[in-house]
């Protein structure tokens, strides 16, 4: 039996990724980073800024994400997002861009906790992949 | 009658015109192109959204203490009405169109006794409505500078609509916008988006259970705000979808009718040609005989 399930990434424009042969994907949920193989148990949940790891045959991929939504539903899993970057893409200058904006965003006082968590997190996560 | 230079410079004025509105008409098309595919593209999206809150929506637990975007705040005096519009005239009635959805609605609302309240999205809807409802318009925001419906855009309207929201300044939030049939029909929709209504039997009721991570009430929490961007960026695609096929329509009319003026001139200005020899034949004859 295979071990195969589908993918779907949508953005508000498109759709931004669509495959039928992925292994495992690894998404940066709420609640940590979770893994989702085949037959995994109907679940919703939303991601926060991070990396989401494809493995399919055609070995992995890896895309940046700020926020999303995914749904894991009779093996097909769907990923609602408003900014996805291939990492691949992604050009130091740019980053770096990313960095700063999210940096000044930071240092306001005036943000919620929750809001200044997912800062903290992108913060991190554009620092790794620089 | 006019003079034969009058019919010539009409004339020529009024191919001049044509030649304007048949190359709106071209661009029209080729903007209505990408802006359809947008819009297609862009469908995946809010449909698989609205599943999830469907979903999500029935498994909650506690309906009472369902977030406030989801449940409202249990009134409905004061109506926040968000009429979207083009930036651009000269698309038929596109623009029209919307104002008057809207104005119908607006004439409801003050004879239930309600309190109006006006953001208005696209500069052409502000320059309708502010003459009779100047005082109820809150904001107007347009985006003049953009040049495709992008998404960056609807968060910004929907940032704004939420603050205000959390401020309680509104208790119904309506958005006003054309929906794209097909090139010569656009369908003026009002639609609610707070609190959302959601359409059980839009779809089938799902049997599985899923697993929520974290609970659903903290996802609806997150999920909401979102779901009303997308709204707003759909209600955005549709409306620029439907303002191309409406200029495209409009100005293909427009060719058509001067057209139709070039030739009824021409006629009438080979005739008054004719007349002016006739008129100089009899006087010479006249002339003639006269000796």
């Amino acid at each position: 039996m295979s071990e195969e399930f589908k993918l779907e990434v949508v953005n508000p424009e498109k759709s931004f990724l669509a495959k039928d042969d992925v292994t495992e994907v690894v998404v940066p949920a709420f609640e940590g980073e979770m893994g989702i193989l085949k037959d995994h148990i109907s679940i919703i949940s939303f991601l926060k800024p991070g990396i989401i790891k494809i493995y399919s045959k055609l070995g992995e991929e890896k895309y940046y994400v700020e926020d999303g939504i995914i749904e894991f539903k009779n093996n097909n899993l769907s990923i609602l997002t408003s900014s996805i970057f291939n990492i691949k893409d992604m050009e130091k200058s740019k980053i770096d861009e990313m960095l700063k904006v999210a940096e000044e965003e930071t240092a306001k006082n005036n943000i919620s906790d929750q809001a200044k968590y997912l800062i903290d997190q992108k913060i991190e996560v554009l620092r790794t992949i620089n | 009658m006019a003079s034969l230079d009058d019919l010539k410079k009409r004339i020529a004025s009024v191919k001049s015109t044509q030649k304007i509105t048949k190359a709106m008409k071209m661009v029209a098309a080729a903007k209505l192109k990408r802006a359809q595919d947008s819009a297609e593209k862009g469908r995946p999206y809010s449909e698989k959204m609205n599943n999830i809150i469907l979903n999500l929506s029935e498994g909650i637990s506690d309906k009472e203490n369902a977030p406030k975007l989801l449940s409202g705040t249990g009134k409905d005096q004061i109506h926040l009405c968000v009429v979207m519009t083009s930036d651009r005239g000269l698309c038929g009635g596109f623009n029209s169109n919307i104002i008057k959805k809207a104005k119908s609605y607006f004439s409801r609302l003050s004879s239930e006794g309600k309190k109006l309240k006006i953001i208005t999205v696209g500069s052409k809807g502000n320059d309708q409505l502010k003459r009779v409802f100047g005082d109820k318009i809150i904001e107007n925001i347009s985006f003049k500078n953009s040049k495709n419906a992008n998404f960056f855009d609807a968060e910004k309207v929907s940032k704004i609509i939420i603050e205000k929201f959390q401020k309680e300044e509104f208790d119904i939030c309506t958005i006003f916008f054309n929906q794209f049939k097909n090139v010569i029909t656009q369908i003026p929709q009002a639609q609610q988006i707070i609190p959302l209504k959601t359409d059980i039997n839009d779809k089938e009721k799902s049997e599985d259970n899923y697993e929520f991570e974290p609970d659903e009430d903290e996802i609806l929490t997150n999920l909401l705000p979102k779901n009303i961007s997308t709204q707003i960026f759909k209600a955005m695609l549709e409306n620029s979808a439907s303002e191309q096929g409406a200029r495209m329509s409009a100005m293909d009319n427009a060719t058509r009718n001067a057209g139709e003026m070039v030739d009824k001139l021409t006629i009438e200005y080979n005739r008054s040609r004719q007349a002016a020899i006739t008129k100089e034949l009899i006087e010479i004859i006249s002339g003639a005989e006269s000796l």
